[in-house]
């Protein structure tokens, strides 16, 4: 190893162990990378359109239901001893059902069914997690759920991964065009004869396997900072839906794929060299871009898109200062 | 009174001779005997017109007169409980456009003036809908239209109310409609921006062989332009040309009292005393029942609340069937 890297030139020393020092030894050959890589491109590229919608539909509510669903799900999996990612997608279809049989879309539900159902349903993970803790004598399976264990997912897992992204895909990609104008305007949708409940499922659907698919990259908690957070990034940098869209995807990408390189070399972190979590890292380069697009994005107005009830009521105000004393 | 009221009956019967639409106009939607509850209330009541292709129809009426929900009677959005509504001609929804009153459009929204365009050609397809020349000259020609060419790329939201209801007007004429629903495209417009809208919408309708009906609660910007009328007072209608209906008989059998209608400087002023207290001019005070259609002489008027009914946003489930172009109950 020294002799070779002794007849290099010194550039190419430097690089080498450059790229050794971001790629640890062994990182492109070691099988869970490999899966976590295949599973990190899937999750990102589902959530960019499942996300671009959520926000533009001042949804993001809907995604934390669903994390908090899909959690749920997961501790069940983990009592019950079959694979997490079936915990986590039935947990989270569960959801899509529920909410869409209840109707939560509509923001007068939203503050009391966050408070009572959500509640309780977090506190059924809580009770499922103390019965796995207790039965099985190990606190793994919490951290697993909550916060994501990204290294650990078997082989057979991303092969699953792989054909509920695509059918998540699959969804977004056909009732797109529906799907957009309603979620630029219900009522001229409506108009037009698009069947709102109907595409309604479908979102929820699409949404409900991003969020179960990000549950195994980030865990059940921060799952929809996966699903918002590119989106909401991409929206301040794209100028139409479609490119918000590959915005999304990129910044994911990006966000998941240094995150699990990070978190590999954190093998060699201080204090336990253990590895730090890969969840810490994708929620913060996630956190840091959506701040450079804020900062640096091309849309006018200073506010965050679609976080909810606010959206409406502050879009007034928006085109009443747009609307400059000389025009009209 | 009965007088008014067989008045009021000979003007409906004489609708269904199509000699009503004026010369050489044919008829492209026909109501009869429309009636909708809301909240276990009438709000209409034996609603009957016809709107004749090529021409511009006011839909006059007050606050909570009824307009919105003729308007989403007539695109199928609101249940009727008596009643049919007939289009002539191409049989899908596509065939009528249709401006809301109110469309809370996020400035954050990363949709163009161009996308939203586009989205009227085929927004109610299934798929991705693929990117074509042919389709960027459509949507070109379609802002155009409507003199908004200018704003194709800029953010929909972003826009000013008058420039975001050129954007919506060529949205709606996206799918060549027959039949165009205007709610309230005037309010929050300033003089010129009315006069433009008006005109611009006269012209549309000409050019295009459209019917198209302005839902407004003053009639005054609409008269240059208006052929036909259909004015809305207590659940009830009345139409015909603005002459035969905006006349104090005529109101007064609909609205079931007393009403004055002044001509002033070209402009008509309705003015409705309320029952009680009867005498001129009584309602162009703060009364419930009141209603003042009046202008300043510029012809601008502050609009009134302009609120779009509680659960206007999410249709009803019965709402978005593929309903054939009759509707009946
Ligand atoms: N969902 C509903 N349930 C009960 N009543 C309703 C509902 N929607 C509307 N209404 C009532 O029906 C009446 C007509 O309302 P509509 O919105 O059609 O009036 P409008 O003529 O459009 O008024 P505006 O000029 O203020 O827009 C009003 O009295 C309103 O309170
Ligand atoms: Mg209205």
């Amino acid at each position: 190893m020294n002799a070779t890297a002794l007849s290099v030139p010194v550039v190419g020393l430097a690089g080498a162990s450059v790229l050794h020092s971001i790629f640890a030894p062994g990182f492109f050959t070691t099988g869970p990378v490999t899966a976590a890589l295949v599973i990190g491109a899937v999750v990102a590229l589902v959530s960019a359109p499942a996300g671009v919608l959520t926000v533009m539909r001042s949804q993001s509510f809907a995604g934390h239901a669903f994390s908090e669903v899909t959690a749920t799900g997961g501790s069940a999996a983990y009592l019950a001893g079959v694979a997490p990612l079936l915990g986590y997608v039935v947990g989270s279809l569960v959801g899509a059902g529920a909410m869409g049989g209840l109707g939560v879309q509509r923001a007068r539900n939203r503050d009391l069914v966050a408070g009572i159902v959500l509640g309780a349903t977090l506190g059924l993970t809580a009770l499922l997690l103390y019965l796995t803790t207790v039965s099985h004598s190990t606190t793994g399976a919490a951290v697993t759920v909550l916060f994501g264990s990204l290294f650990s997912v078997s082989s057979g897992d991303w092969l699953a991964a792989v054909a509920l992204g695509g059918a998540a895909l699959g969804v977004v990609t056909v009732t797109w065009r529906p799907l957009l104008l309603s979620s630029v305007s219900p009522e001229l949708a409506a108009a037009r004869g698009v069947r709102l409940r109907l595409l309604e499922s479908a979102y929820l659907a699409s949404v409900a396997l991003s969020v179960a698919l990000a549950a195994m990259t980030v865990g059940a908690i921060l799952s929809t900072a996966l699903l918002i957070g590119p989106a909401a990034a991409a929206l301040r940098l794209a100028k139409s839906p479609g490119r918000a869209c590959a915005w999304a995807a990129v910044i994911g990408l990006v966000a998941v794929w240094t995150g699990i390189v990070l978190a590999y070399d954190s093998y060699d972190w201080p204090p336990a060299h253990q590895g730090w979590p890969v969840s810490f890292f994708v929620v913060f380069l996630v956190l840091a871009i959506y701040v450079v697009a804020q900062l640096f994005g091309r849309a006018g107005s200073r506010r965050r898109p679609g976080t909810g009830q606010g959206g409406t009521a502050l879009s007034g105000v928006g085109s009443l200062r747009r609307r400059g004393p000389g025009r009209g | 009174m009965p007088a008014i009221v067989t008045a009021l009956r000979s003007l409906r019967a004489s609708q269904d001779e199509a000699v009503r639409l004026g010369a050489g106009s044919s008829s492209v939607l026909s109501v009869r005997g429309l009636s909708v509850q809301l909240g276990g209330r009438e709000v209409l009541h034996d609603v009957s017109f016809e709107l004749g292709a090529g021409e511009l129809t006011g839909l006059i009426g007050s606050n909570g007169a009824g307009k919105t929900t003729l308007l989403r009677a007539l695109l199928g959005l609101q249940a009727v409980s008596a009643g049919t509504v007939t289009l002539s001609g191409r049989r899908e929804r596509a065939a009528v456009g249709y401006v809301p009153q109110k469309v809370g459009l996020d400035p954050d929204l990363p949709v163009r003036a161009r996308d939203l365009v586009a989205l009227g050609i085929d927004g109610q397809r299934l798929g991705v809908g693929l990117r074509s020349a042919a389709r960027r000259e459509r949507v070109e020609a379609l802002l155009q239209s409507v003199g908004a060419s200018h704003l194709a790329d800029a953010r929909v939201g972003a826009l000013s109310g008058g420039e975001q209801q050129r954007v919506l007007i060529a949205h709606a004429l996206a799918s060549s409609p027959k039949l165009l629903l205007l709610d309230e495209p005037l309010a929050n417009l300033d003089l010129r921006s009315t006069q433009e809208t008006v005109t611009l919408l006269a012209t549309l309708a000409r050019s295009r062989g459209m019917a198209v009906l302005v839902a407004t609660h003053d009639i005054n910007p609409l008269l240059p332009f208006m052929g036909r009328v259909v004015y809305l007072a207590e659940g009830r209608a009345a139409s015909g040309t603005t002459d035969e209906v905006v006349r104090s008989d005529v109101l007064s059998a609909l609205y079931g009292h007393h009403v004055d209608v002044l001509h002033a400087h070209g402009r008509v002023i309705v003015s409705v005393s309320d029952q009680h207290h009867d005498g001129p001019g009584q309602g162009w005070g703060p009364e419930p029942r009141g209603e003042a259609l009046v202008g300043g002489p510029g012809g601008q008027e502050a609009p009134g609340e302009q609120q779009a009914p509680e659960g206007c946003d999410l249709a009803p489930d019965d709402c978005t069937d593929d309903a054939p172009q009759a509707w009946q109950p």
